[in-house]
């Protein structure tokens, strides 16, 4: 009896129906099975069967052009931590997260800062800074290319005027010791307008009043800061950081493009998505290159636990 | 609005604001400054793109550069043709089913309501490039490999857009649905009469948000097809430029062209687009 009640909590039946309730609650979920039919066909099919596959397809030599594969247990991801190209995206990734997250975070929070009072054209900065989040990848990224250019680009003849600071014009695009920093400086030119925009939402939801209150009490702006607006702050930082740092584990796109499909000079900027993508695709080794996501999948969730971990006493749910 | 307690002169208001003007001023330039530089290339002769120091304004603008950029790839056109094709077909499709999905969960009391939504939820959990290798072998076993149902159905659904509309018929009172119920009119009935027309701006909202992830989807649309026939705008891009030699003139016209459709339909519902990027951030 308490089982059946159990189960029917979880399983949303109604309680002490009566024989006519029972007629509507029958009706009502086949209508809303019918409803929900063709989105959960689209999820089973591409979200929730495909997890289950890839695991299984790790554990096999599947070949593209074979079509098959056989079961080879755990191998593929013994190879896989034995491969130096794949620490080589493993260490490039973490240099990209950690060049463009706390970047990102912290200039975000600025231009929300100065954003967040009431001057003239607010919502024209706004739109400025957001605008490169919604542009295609592909065609900014061959902006991004041209103004690397070592000979025609802007960025070294903008460095040109800083000679007496000691810069000099700069390979960018064909020495592998400025790969990862193109592609940061990319990211972080996209992904700042929106972390601007939802720190403002996060400053906006805040009570002044507190924050006048504490001047009135005479503290620095410095003090109202780091005691009051950081601390309310901290969900918004914290959803920001978790979001966006699972967002930099996938970064390819734009080395892709301005590489000229190749990861990066010397294939020194090798990313984990890239190692995937070249397995899959280029060696066909459809079932090796599952286990790589998968390593992919288990890396980003043991850090985003470690970022709850981490953020426990940090962040602040009034 | 900003307010210190000690009585800061006006002079030093005022020097504060000229601040945050300035820095506010030189980051908006930085971010627009790739586009100013891409359709001020776009606009040069092929010598003033390698002139040094670069020239900023072209002293004739050549628009013909863009007619020169559609002709340099066969497909160029039918590159566009695909890409707002799929994205429509996608962003339609997108909407219908988001509609009925979001309305089961908000509004109907069915058998395993609360275990499929969480089910739906723990989906976004699921970093996609983990689903590329299973889901590319199964569009090869339906036989979806070059058509355009590899590019449109895996796009139909998406759980954020579910969770949104939700979240907003769960806010349209229920005595609604009551009244409506007495006077006969089914779930079905008061989906259409009432709720989709008070649901009107979430839903171009979810529309919008489709439309601009669709027209730059890159990576599955270079999977599942190689047929210059079914590519969209952001290959084409890519491909234009292995051609040889220096054209960036014609490639920036390309791109500039690639950015058009999407940077309309943002400003045209900028508005929207963002409030949603800022709800979005305070569920967190």
């Amino acid at each position: 009896m308490k089982l059946g009640a159990t189960l029917g909590k979880w399983l949303d039946m109604p309680v002490g129906a009566t024989r006519w309730t029972w007629r509507k609650f029958w009706a009502d979920t086949s209508l809303a099975y019918l409803f929900l039919l063709p989105s959960l066909a689209v999820i089973g099919l591409f979200s929730l069967y495909p997890v289950v596959q890839a695991f299984l397809l790790s554990l096999t030599d599947y070949h593209a052009l074979r079509r098959a594969g056989e079961f080879i247990g755990l191998a593929n991801y013994r190879e896989i931590m034995q491969d130096p190209m794949f620490w080589k995206g493993v260490k490039n990734t973490a240099i990209y997260v950690i060049g463009t997250v706390p970047v990102t975070v912290i200039l975000a929070l600025g231009v929300a800062i100065l954003l967040n009072q009431a001057i003239r054209f607010r919502a024209a900065y706004r739109l400025a800074y957001f605008v490169p989040y919604v542009t295609t990848a592909v065609a900014v990224s061959m902006v991004w290319a041209w103004i690397y250019h070592e000979q025609w680009g802007l960025l070294n003849y903008a460095l040109g005027w800083f000679d007496w600071l000691g810069f000099k014009p700069q390979q960018w695009l064909l020495d592998p010791k400025w790969t990862m920093f193109t592609i940061i400086v990319i990211a972080i030119w996209k992904g700042l307008g929106y972390t601007v925009v939802i720190f403002l939402a996060g400053l906006q939801t805040m009570d002044r009043e507190l924050m006048n209150a504490a001047r009135v009490d005479g503290a620095n702006e410095r003090q109202v800061f780091w005691k009051i607006t950081w601390p309310l702050l901290s969900p918004t930082t914290f959803f920001i950081t978790i979001t966006a740092v699972i967002n930099a584990f996938k970064v390819f796109t734009e080395l892709f493009v301005m590489y000229g499909r190749r990861p990066g000079p010397l294939r020194e900027g090798m990313t984990i998505v890239f190692y995937i993508y070249e397995k899959a695709w280029d060696d066909r080794l459809m079932g090796y290159a599952s286990a790589a996501a998968y390593i992919l999948f288990f890396m980003v969730l043991a850090v985003t636990i470690f970022q709850f971990w981490y953020a426990r006493r940090r962040v602040h749910y009034d | 609005m900003q307010q210190s307690s000690v009585a800061s002169s006006p002079w030093r208001k005022r020097f504060k604001l000229a601040g945050t003007h300035i820095v506010l001023l030189v980051g908006a330039v930085v971010m627009f400054l790739p586009f100013f530089w891409m359709v001020a290339t776009s606009l040069k002769t092929y010598q003033e793109t390698l002139a040094f120091p670069p020239k900023w304004i072209p002293s004739v603008p050549q628009w013909r550069n863009y007619v020169e950029a559609v002709k340099t790839q066969e497909h160029f056109v039918r590159y566009f043709y695909n890409s707002f094709f799929v994205t429509i077909a996608t962003m339609v499709t997108e909407v219908i089913m988001t509609i009925f999905a979001s309305y089961a969960f908000a509004r109907i009391k069915f058998l395993g309501r609360g275990l499929l939504f969480a089910l739906f939820l723990s989906t976004m959990m699921i970093p996609g490039e983990v689903l590329l290798v299973p889901n590319f072998i199964t569009i090869v076993r339906l036989h979806w490999y070059n058509t355009y149902w590899a590019l449109i159905i895996p796009f139909t659904v998406s759980v954020f857009a579910v969770f949104l509309l939700r979240q907003h018929f769960l806010q349209i009172p229920f005595e609604l649905q009551e009244a409506a119920y007495l006077d006969g009119a089914g779930h079905t009935r008061f989906l259409f009469q009432v709720m989709i027309p008070l649901s009107r701006p979430p839903i171009a909202t979810i529309a919008l948000l489709k439309f601009i992830s669709s027209w730059n989807a890159f990576l599955w649309p270079l999977l599942v097809t190689d047929s210059a026939k079914l590519r969209t705008v952001p290959i084409g891009l890519m491909s234009l430029m292995q051609d040889e030699g220096l054209k960036y003139h014609y490639w920036m016209a390309a791109a500039t062209m690639a950015l058009v459709p999407v940077l309309v339909v943002f400003l045209a519902a900028q508005k929207q687009f963002l409030e949603s990027v800022a709800k979005s951030g305070l569920k967190g």
